[in-house]
């Protein structure tokens, strides 16, 4: 007997569904515009490279500059920084990533993090950085702050090391190095 | 309204029935206003009616600030001070404003408080809790974002703080930060977006104060003892309880206007006492403030937040577990998270049938000691975290968690409660009517009653 209603049952469950999975997606498809409109804009986006001068940059300093609405450190090292950068072991370091997106599948090491000059070896003197600690996003303080003389973060205690890696404090990751090059004797290209 | 008997309202004149039978609206509010409600209420039971009176008054101050604002990186900082400056009474409404939040938190630390000591949150008042819980969280957003409209210092380097809370999330958490701030950084699209939000929110949670009334008008309110009202018949029912209309509106008005006397000396002598002197500084994205500190009613949370390093063992553990997929500043933000979702859990993590804490010996010194853990951690919350610091908020951490998790579950197992008065009447004649000494342990006195 129920043989015979089962075809319009069958009907009725199918055309619920069909419906009910139309209603869903077209309120996904309406939704989606509303969300992504909250997504950066086109202006914002294409504000994507820049090209720093560091003419002026003295050994032992470091020019700040704002880049994706980030500060971006650009350090000239010291020899000593330098040399108590590269004394570090890898093994000693909590994130053992360069965190390099230059390089991104090399290891913390100091000469995987420095940015090489137009001409010439990378002796290690240009250190660039994304200025944002990875633990909540404060600009950490230079110029040998902290107990690695590198940078230190006020607002939660992390401290980096003269190469901007991570040595103590609840900041997971190194500080971020961005795409970045020398594009001729005295200007960075960043981005 | 609710299962109390009582007289509902009746339509007498033509006009009130010819529009009760179109729009029962006037036996609605009636019947609100009119709720049989427990007579021996104390004063912890006035925070409601001041929390509502809050929200109004933040709504309307809020609209005439929003006519003199900009919300534009440049503009903000300077508009606010033309507020201050230059409209009439401007420096009074944002004043109000923006103490106006403290006296919100404050009162609504209180109410939630006053429903954990006594017991508010169990059978059959779950859903009047959680109702409250998303109520609390909004004004946590609402505050959050209102806060950074003044575009300071501490206004932008608390929202880089707090919006990296959700770039901590793993794989997703950066595309969901960058959505946020609708850009890689907080900037004039974070702006602007924060100011449509603080706008939209307190409208949500006008809302949700409806249906949070509602639904205790549906059971009927908690009291001091925990003690339900009789229902048997309307006889009883009206020995338990007296009107809220004209009762506990007066004392409530009364309660009201006391705090609001403390409340405009802050706002007229000492406005900027609970604010930093970094936010009257201009947002600068290259320099952090050597020492973010969120407002003080968030401090609590941000101690837990911060109390996660990778120091701490169970941060080991969940990173080895997890194949390093949660860090310390993930771990951190699901413990700030988690403190609240635990305290939303209350009803069915406390597994004791007795109501009111008054009549639980061992839990008031838990509940105690958590009410002082709770001011540890405020204070913890805006010290640098160096030194014994992170160890402090890790205790209080951990007391909060176990508070929920343990203590309350094992309570309901092992403690023995003294005896509860049979009905509310012979608590009410014990306390106030026989003139005995106050409620012990509720930090109240028993204030002569009205009428009777």
């Amino acid at each position: 007997m129920s043989h015979a209603e089962d075809p319009s049952g069958e009907r009725r469950d199918f055309l619920y569904y069909a419906t009910a999975g139309t209603g869903v997606v077209v309120a996904g498809a309406a939704a989606w515009p509303l969300v992504n409109s909250m997504n950066p804009s086109a202006d914002t986006r294409a504000a994507s490279q820049m090209r720093v001068d560091v003419s002026g940059v003295a050994e032992g300093s470091q020019l700040t500059v704002l880049f994706l609405g980030k500060p971006i450190f650009i350090r000239r090292r010291t020899a000593e920084e330098i040399e108590s950068a590269r004394a570090v072991e890898v093994s000693e370091l909590p994130d053992p990533e360069s965190r390099n997106a230059n390089d991104e599948a090399a290891d913390a090491a100091d000469a995987n993090r420095t940015l090489a000059p137009f001409e010439g070896d990378d002796t290690g003197e240009w250190l660039v950085m994304q200025g944002v600690c990875t633990h909540l996003g404060c600009v950490p303080l230079g110029d040998g702050a902290g107990d690695f003389g590198g940078w230190f973060c006020p607002c939660h205690g992390s401290h980096y090391d003269a190469a901007g890696r991570i040595r103590r404090g609840p900041a997971p990751r190194n500080l971020p190095i961005p795409a970045a090059e020398f594009i001729d004797e005295t200007t960075i290209l960043l981005g | 309204m609710g299962g109390i008997p009582h007289d509902h309202y009746e339509p007498n004149s033509r006009g009130e029935k010819w529009l009760h039978r179109r729009l029962p609206i006037v036996g609605l509010m009636y019947d609100t206003l009119m709720i049989p409600t427990p007579k021996n209420l104390n004063w912890m039971w006035i925070w409601g009616i001041v929390l509502v009176f809050t929200l109004v008054m933040q709504i309307i101050t809020g609209i005439l600030l929003v006519m003199h604002y900009t919300p534009h990186v440049d503009l903000a900082f300077a508009s606010v001070e033309h507020i201050m400056r230059n409209v009439n009474g401007g420096w009074a409404i944002r004043y109000i404003h923006q103490n106006g939040a403290s006296l919100f938190f404050i009162a609504v630390y209180l109410h939630i408080f006053r429903g954990l000591y006594y017991g508010s949150y169990k059978a059959p008042r779950e859903v009047t809790w959680i109702i409250g819980m998303l109520i609390y969280v909004l004004m946590m957003g609402t505050a959050f974002m209102g806060y950074v409209l003044p575009w300071g210092q501490m206004s932008f380097w608390g929202a880089t703080v707090i919006t990296g809370l959700f770039g901590a999330i793993p794989f997703i958490g950066e595309g969901i930060q960058t959505w946020l701030l609708g850009g890689p950084a907080v900037d004039n699209a974070t702006l602007n977006r924060f100011l449509s939000l603080h706008y939209l929110l307190p409208f949500l949670i006008l809302g949700l104060v409806i249906v949070h009334v509602w639904a205790f008008h549906t059971t009927g309110n908690n009291n001091p003892t925990g003690v339900e009202v009789r229902r048997t018949s309307k006889a009883e029912a009206e020995k338990d309880t007296l009107p809220f209309w004209p009762y506990f509106v007066i004392k409530d008005l009364f309660a009201l206007a006391v705090i609001l006397v403390a409340f405009f000396a802050v706002v007229g002598f000492m406005p900027n006492y609970l604010g930093h002197p970094d936010n009257y500084i201009e947002a600068n994205p290259l320099a952090t403030p050597a020492h973010i500190v969120p407002e003080w009613y968030f401090l609590p949370f941000y101690a837990i937040l911060r109390a996660f390093d990778n120091e701490v063992w169970v941060v080991i553990a969940a990173n080895f577990l997890t194949g390093g997929i949660v860090d310390a500043a993930f771990f951190g933000v699901v413990a700030m998270f988690g403190a609240i979702v635990v305290m939303a859990l209350a009803p069915w993590l406390d597994t004791s049938s007795v109501r009111s804490g008054r009549y639980r010996p061992m839990f008031k010194a838990w509940f105690w000691v958590f009410i002082v853990n709770f001011f540890v951690l405020m204070w913890v919350g805006a010290r640098p975290a160096e030194g014994i610091y992170p160890y402090i908020a890790l205790i209080g951490s951990t007391y909060w968690f176990a508070y929920f998790l343990v203590i309350l579950p094992l309570l309901g197992v092992i403690e023995k409660p003294l005896p509860q008065p049979s009905t509310i009447e012979e608590d009410f004649n014990e306390h106030v009517g026989g003139g005995s000494s106050g409620t012990p342990g509720s930090g109240t006195a028993a204030a002569p009653t009205p009428a009777e």
